[in-house]
């Protein structure tokens, strides 16, 4: 019994750690791995934890979002391009370049400065009202409401520009992607 | 310990530092695509933790913009990685030497 009063009080926070941890042992994985398709399935673990703090996190939408774009479109990407490029073995000598300790300092020094700045900064005391997720002009609907609300009415304008910006990029790729 | 806001910057910051080393230190282009996108995944849990702190729905809105710029950057990164290859056969960035003085 007092274990699951533990969970109850401590479960959100377990998951927390649980898929923090998961999600930096996948982003280690796919800087780490030798093979690209390993290392294309540590970045899934990776994008499915990400989702998951999303989700702790009140941002349902944002994490299905998440999960479909990232896990289904940009994974599906990737593999295919693996299956293409891979497809004479190439063997791979050497997984680092050979200015890796330097850019080692570089991103440490870089990650050093970022945490003094992170404890250095004064937050504003969290807000304990989430009203705003979930509800529409008063009326208590659900998170994807109330993102589609404010989208549609406040973000119209970047949300088209976000549209005319998809279409480039795809008449980009095709064109980038056709064989001469 | 309750799980603040500053966690979650904690989490985004050591996947930000871990993305950026993949980025510098990877000799696979493939591998370098993948951790633009640990880094892109990064900025968007700082978006969803702040936006969690001050109960404003702005945060969300703003990393679903960045998926839809991450997507299409990794179409156009995986086209220009794919007419890279087609040019050497090969995806290594040591190979890249066409600039170079």
């Amino acid at each position: 019994m007092e274990f699951l009063e533990f969970l109850a009080a401590h479960g959100a926070d377990l998951l927390f750690y649980a898929f923090a941890a998961l999600a930096l042992a996948g982003g280690l994985g796919v800087v780490l791995l030798r093979n690209p398709m390993y290392g294309a399935m540590a970045l899934l673990t990776s994008f499915l934890a990400v989702a998951a703090l999303f989700f702790l996190r009140h941002a349902e939408f944002v994490a299905v979002v998440q999960i479909f774009v990232y896990g289904g479109g940009i994974m599906v990407l990737f593999l295919f391009v693996i299956m293409l490029v891979n497809l004479h073995r190439l063997p791979e000598p050497k997984r680092f370049l050979s200015q890796s300790p330097l850019a080692l300092v570089v991103a440490g020094v870089m990650v050093v400065l970022l945490a003094i700045f992170l404890a250095q900064a004064a937050l504003a005391p969290a807000a304990t009202d989430l009203a705003s997720f979930r509800t529409v002009e008063g009326r208590p609907l659900g998170n994807t409401q109330a993102v589609a609300w404010s989208l549609y009415r406040d973000y119209l304008l970047p949300f088209e520009i976000a549209s005319v910006f998809l279409l480039i990029a795809m008449i980009g790729a095709v064109v980038l992607g056709r064989r001469q | 310990m309750t799980v603040t806001t500053t966690h979650y910057l904690v989490v985004s910051l050591l996947l930000f530092g871990i993305g950026l080393a993949g980025i510098l230190v990877r000799r696979n282009l493939i591998t370098v695509l993948m951790s633009i996108e640990l880094v892109l995944n990064s900025v968007n849990i700082n978006l969803v933790a702040f936006s969690y702190h001050h109960g404003d729905l702005t945060g969300q809105i703003f990393s679903i913009f960045t998926i839809t710029v991450a997507a299409g950057e990794a179409a156009v990164g995986l086209g220009i990685l794919l007419a890279f290859f087609r040019l050497r056969e090969t995806t290594r960035l040591d190979q890249a030497t066409e600039l170079s003085g």
